[in-house]
């Protein structure tokens, strides 16, 4: 009896195994199906503005245009730092979106994964987009998208501070003046200059104008141009012409910084431009300058549209009029405008300006700035910028002297 | 033996097993089943809990494993083609310029922090005990630290440490001290670091050993008392050694939680300025995540470096559980 009522319960306890794991197999089935869309009338889009729900302009274009190519859009938003990872990984699952918007600088890291199609296998019409913006998205001799927009950084300026101090911002063109003007500004009680010196890719975004600007070049960290530039942050932060703070600075608490008044110059970006508007004084912007006159290259920012590879390869033709949709002359100007950001095509980069002219130093700007892997960096790139952002790092909080700094970092690059 | 009664009637359809349990005769089948189903039900009752921890556990260390032991690049990573490199991401980190700072930074975190938690969680634990007025209260007060989520307090305490505008350089300037870069000086930011954590780290050893307290009983106190036995002798000879065990777990829970701490220091210094606050874990999310072009294989290697570290006081942890149990 003893035996029997074990045999009963061993044979329960298998029952339920059996069931459950019947239905854990169903379940993982459809799970995985439904993970590949199975409806291959539904187009997934991956974008990192997290920052639009479903009611945005952003969401409505992305259904607009999936209408008119006759499909429905699953659109996930990401936080940008997290979309390559994801990225990645779905490819390795052979999982891919169907379209995804990714950092320009990630293009490349992506496309040398396979992750990414070319514009030979995708069909994409890039012609109308500036060679300079779209240099970041080439490697190799081919091209893997096409921007949404671009964005780029300049000096923001606070006009009371400048005039109390007796600055006349016509007279900032190089390195020289500017800082003369921020040790005016010091002398009448104010705070010079803030940006970000974050031990991040942020970090270098922001010191490259300054970098390229001395006319250094990325295949040499510790050119003496290149010592020049982060020694003139150096010599700021000695000074006390920009707070220590912006070692740990981004980009938003450097902007916090600035809109608090007290700051003369700010280096930030065109997608400040709306909160500048907000900050409750007067403002304006100055390209940054190079070390001796003239504008500095500034690096660019803002995405790209890109089509990843698919085992269908069937979906390219639909996956192709998407993006041709998103990015036509008349959606850039609507989306670029939400985003803050300047159009990629001269075209809309006019229609832009004769809109609001307050965008005209941006669209020069953009005009003059440079892809951060272009060059044909690629994924060289990367590996620099996280040498320089250390460099910059150890320079500023006083570890190790700027000509030390860049000749350490310039070494771990090899 | 309720089940007796219905069991004759279903016998004529169970003949043989129905019948071993009566009768002896057919030894040889019952010896050989007997042991079977039991262990049958046995692996059947074990097989979620074993199936969650391969799943869960034993798949991903080995995943991490085997990442750590190949050379990915992010094509291979995609392809799953990654050649087999034995030891050589282990190699690369233990050559790395950033691995003996980031050890030394790693024993002092978790040394000062384990030491400081400790002494102030029975400093509080001790003072608590008293049951003073609104000590329930104010006990519940000193549990806020835990209950925050670490995002929020990381980045409290970096506003607090600001060097131009935080709250604690405003007060050191209004006592005429000059101001502390706290998280843009190599020279402090491990120790910004440390004093956070520590704040965070307090409450869990004030509760944990607070608990212990109540089980020593208060008759030994009063015989020290009667003794004569001061406030000082009473804790040194009663409470420090009968709360041993308890605190030896403490010490030992908090060494692990402490040796993985990633939140804050991420949060606060991202481990610089200059790799000055880098610990193993945060430079394992740095050497993996932090950068364009991931390196998963040394980003694994360090992870399981920190993993064989923890694995060790756990051991270490089971071990001292054992004697206990056994005294």
């Amino acid at each position: 009896m003893n035996t029997s009522a074990r045999r009963r319960l061993t044979a329960a306890v298998l029952t339920v195994l059996a069931v459950s794991s019947g239905a854990t197999a169903c379940s993982s089935g459809s799970g995985s199906s439904s993970a590949k869309d199975a409806d291959s009338k539904t187009y997934t889009i991956w974008d990192p503005y997290p920052q639009f729900d479903k009611t945005s302009a952003w969401a409505k274009l992305l259904d607009g245009c999936g209408t008119k190519a006759g499909v429905k859009i699953k659109r996930t938003p990401f936080d940008t730092s997290d979309l390559t990872n994801k990225a990645l990984l779905a490819a390795q699952q052979d999982n891919s979106a169907d379209v995804l918007i990714v950092d320009n600088p990630v293009v490349s890291t992506l496309a040398e994964a396979g992750v990414l199609t070319s514009t030979d296998d995708n069909k994409l019409d890039v012609s109308k987009v500036s060679p300079n913006l779209l240099a970041a998205g080439q490697s190799g001799g081919k091209t893997y998208g096409t921007p949404i927009g671009a964005n780029t950084l300049a000096l923001y300026y606070n006009k009371a501070v400048l005039k109390k101090a007796g600055v006349d911002i016509a007279s900032v063109r190089d390195w020289t003046s500017l800082t003369a003007a921020l040790e005016k500004v010091k002398k009448a009680g104010k705070k010079g200059i803030t940006f970000s010196a974050i031990g991040t890719e942020e970090g270098s975004f922001q010191f490259l104008p300054w970098f390229w600007g001395s006319g250094a070049k990325l295949t040499q960290l510790d050119s003496s141009e290149g010592v020049s530039a982060l020694s003139l942050w150096k010599n700021w932060l000695d000074k006390g012409y920009a707070p220590n703070s912006v070692i740990n600075n981004t980009q938003t608490t450097s902007w916090q910084e600035f809109a608090s008044g007290d700051y003369a110059f700010a280096e930030n970006g065109t997608w400040q431009l709306a909160n500048a508007e907000k900050a409750g004084f007067e403002y304006g912007v100055i390209p940054v300058p190079g070390a001796s006159g003239g504008e500095a290259a500034a690096p660019t920012g803002g995405e790209f549209v890109t089509i990843p590879v698919q085992s269908d390869t069937g979906r390219y033709a639909t996956s192709q009029k998407l993006v041709s949709c998103l990015t036509s002359s008349q959606n850039l100007l609507a989306t670029d405008t939400t985003l803050s950001y300047v159009a990629p095509t001269t075209e809309v980069q006019d229609e832009q300006v004769a809109a609001n002219a307050e965008l005209k130093p941006w669209v020069a700007a953009v005009k003059a700035a440079k892809g951060r892997t272009s060059d044909d960096l690629g994924t060289k790139y990367p590996k620099i910028s996280e040498q320089m952002w250390k460099a910059v790092q150890s320079a500023l909080s006083g570890s190790a002297s700027p000509k030390d700094a860049l000749g350490s970092a310039q070494s771990a690059v090899k | 033996m309720k089940h007796t009664t219905p069991l004759p009637d279903h016998r004529p359809a169970r003949d043989r097993n129905g019948a071993a349990t009566a009768a002896p005769p057919p030894a040889r089948t019952t010896a050989r089943r007997r042991p079977a189903s039991p262990q049958w039900a046995a692996w059947a009752f074990l097989a979620p809990v074993t199936l969650y921890l391969v799943l869960f556990y034993a798949y991903p260390l080995y995943r991490n494993l085997d990442l750590s032991l190949r050379n990915y690049t992010v094509r291979s990573f995609v392809q799953g083609n990654a050649p087999f490199t034995g030891l050589t991401n282990y190699r690369t980190v233990f050559d790395d310029p950033t691995f003996a700072p980031a050890l030394l930074h790693t024993a002092v975190f978790t040394a000062v922090c384990l030491v400081f938690q400790y002494a102030i969680g029975l400093a509080l634990a001790v003072f608590f005990h008293q049951n003073f007025r609104l000590s329930a209260t104010l006990r519940a007060l000193f549990l806020v630290p835990w209950l925050l989520p670490l995002i929020v307090s990381a980045s409290t305490w970096s506003w607090m440490l600001n060097s131009d505008s935080g709250i604690v350089n405003a007060v050191l300037s209004g006592l005429g001290l000059g101001p502390v870069n706290w998280l843009t000086s190599p020279s402090w930011s491990l120790a910004s670091v440390i004093i956070a954590n520590i704040w965070i780290g307090v409450p869990f050893n004030l509760v944990v050993l607070y608990s212990g307290l109540q089980s020593i009983p208060a008759g030994l106190y009063e015989a020290a008392a009667l003794d004569g036995a001061g406030a000082w002798r009473r804790f040194w000879s009663i409470t420090f050694p009968l709360l041993r065990p308890v605190s030896a777990i403490t010490l030992l829970l908090g060494l692990v939680y402490t040796l993985k701490v990633f939140d804050i220091v991420w949060i606060m210094t991202k481990g610089g300025p200059a790799d000055s606050s880098t610990t193993f874990a945060t430079w394992s999310y740095q050497l993996g995540f932090g950068n364009l072009l991931p390196a998963f294989g040394p980003g694994a290697a360090v992870g399981n470096l920190l993993v064989v570290a923890a694995l060790a006081f756990g051991l270490v942890y089971v071990r001292v559980q054992r004697k206990q149990a056994l005294s």
